[in-house]
């Protein structure tokens, strides 16, 4: 009885972190960043009108990017990369998409997530954090994809300002 | 090459200091309710929770058991845990495994959110780590001796239905859990009430330990209402219980929480720690390992 249940045990959790891993491979058309990207990019059209016009209550506050970035690299930057250009994980926050969208739209992205493709929720961050980080990836303005050979993109703490 | 002998303690307890990208996490402070964040996708969370509670009648006893949480995928998270006690003046005995996984069936955030938990136990009746109160659970219970409840072992199935949401900074949570021995015993029921807020909303703009947006209070209220054939709050125990919890910079969360027994079956004090550490990107790492560093 007891090598039974360890047996499904084993197979159940190998299936599961299988899965999970699975996920984070090169689709067979693209690569990881670039379907994760669609996919992110595509929901972020998918925030209700609602969303979209809601202001940031923190853009005048001075001190907003500041502590966006540090929150930014806390819990972001695993996936979406140092400068915000995209990791193994998750697509670049520097795309004309994302820097185009309106600053509601990336809140609406951050509080709820792109559960199915594998962006986890952000409520749990208080608000007015999630406005932080806001704020500071708007801050970053847009970046090319880059091209193969080409140089790496520069610190994103260089391009620290104030939108 | 002979590798030194080091005890497996030891060595998880350096692995977890030594490992380089830990994670920095926001966790709630709660002990026994859970709220509806699951572990980010990836990563895992290495936990150690202790419980102290006093005992009327018998000895006081010291409970502890060692958590490994894994993000399988941003709406799956598993977890694997090891449990024992000391009974002082008695012995300290291993009390168990449990295995328990979390799903989150909606893909967007909501006023209020539903996680399915589904969780085996393979434990003895000497366990009292108290990580959920369920049934006719009384503090009598703790009176045998451990050699006499060590052999009992039981294999038991739970499930609970967590709706938690955010107004305001504040998180509440309500967890209604059914619990069933495998051997034939009834279902037996139980709840868990949570609520709890960061102390600053803001995030500084300096990097820091102690600000107030580090800690998170709050209190949580969980017992027992009774089984399938006695449904009820008759012979249940039910405890009161601040907590706090500080997620510091480097990746370490310390919580904290006194509880107190509300009626003459709960245990009249429990003090309960716990020391967490995340770890980012540990589903990559072994995965790499398997396939070869690319």
């Amino acid at each position: 009885m007891k090598a039974r249940a360890a047996c499904v045990l084993a197979v159940v959790v190998g299936a599961g972190f299988l899965s999970s891993t699975r996920a984070r491979q090169p689709g067979t058309s693209a690569g990881p960043q670039e379907s994760k990207g669609e996919s992110v990019y595509s929901e972020i059209g998918k925030a209700p009108e609602k969303a979209r016009a809601k202001p940031n209550p923190l853009e005048k506050d001075p001190d907003a990017v500041r502590a966006g970035r540090i929150l930014f690299e806390q819990r972001c930057a695993e996936c979406h990369g140092d400068n915000a250009t995209g990791g193994k994980k998750g697509p670049s926050l520097r795309a004309p998409e994302i820097q185009n969208a309106e600053p509601g739209a990336v809140f609406w992205i951050l509080t709820n997530g792109v559960v199915r493709k594998g962006m986890p929720v952000w409520s749990k961050l208080p608000e007015p954090q999630r406005w932080q980080l806001v704020c500071y990836i708007k801050s970053l303005g847009t970046l090319p994809p880059p091209s193969p050979g080409s140089p790496p993109p520069p610190a994103a703490k260089d391009s620290l300002r104030p939108r | 090459m002979l590798l030194p002998k080091v005890p497996v303690p030891v060595f998880l307890l350096l692995a977890i200091i030594g490992f380089p990208a830990a994670a920095r996490a926001q966790e709630n402070p709660y002990f026994v309710a859970y709220d509806h964040y699951l572990e980010e996708p990836g990563n895992l969370e290495i936990e150690y929770f202790s419980t102290f509670g006093t005992e009327r009648g018998g000895h006081d006893f010291h409970s502890y058991w060692t958590e490994f949480e894994y993000g399988a995928t941003a709406w799956w998270t598993t977890e694997f845990s090891l449990d024992g006690q000391t009974t002082f003046g008695d012995s300290t005995v291993f009390t168990g495994i449990r295995w328990e996984n979390r799903f989150r069936p909606l893909k967007r955030e909501h006023f209020i959110n539903p996680i399915l938990y589904v969780e085996f136990e393979h434990k003895s009746a000497a366990d009292k780590i108290l990580k959920e109160v369920e049934g006719h659970d009384v503090e009598a219970d703790f009176l045998t001796p451990n050699a006499v409840a060590r052999p009992d072992i039981s294999n038991e199935v739970e499930l609970k239905l967590i709706l938690s949401g955010v107004h305001k900074g504040w998180n509440f949570t309500e967890n209604t859990l059914a619990a069933k021995n495998l051997a034939g015993s009834p279902w037996e029921f139980g709840y868990a009430l949570g609520a709890s807020r960061p102390l600053a909303l803001k995030a500084s703009a300096k990097p820091c330990s102690f600000c107030r947006q580090n800690f998170v209070a709050g209190v949580e209220m969980y017992g027992g209402l009774g089984d399938r054939h006695d449904f009820g709050l008759r012979d249940t125990s039910h405890y009161l219980a601040p907590v706090l919890v500080w997620n510091m910079p480097s990746g370490w969360t310390l919580r904290v929480s006194p509880g107190f027994g509300l009626n003459d079956n709960s245990h009249q004090f429990l003090l309960r720690w716990g020391l967490s550490r995340e770890i980012s990107g540990f589903g990559s790492m072994v995965s790499r390992l398997f396939r070869g560093h690319r």
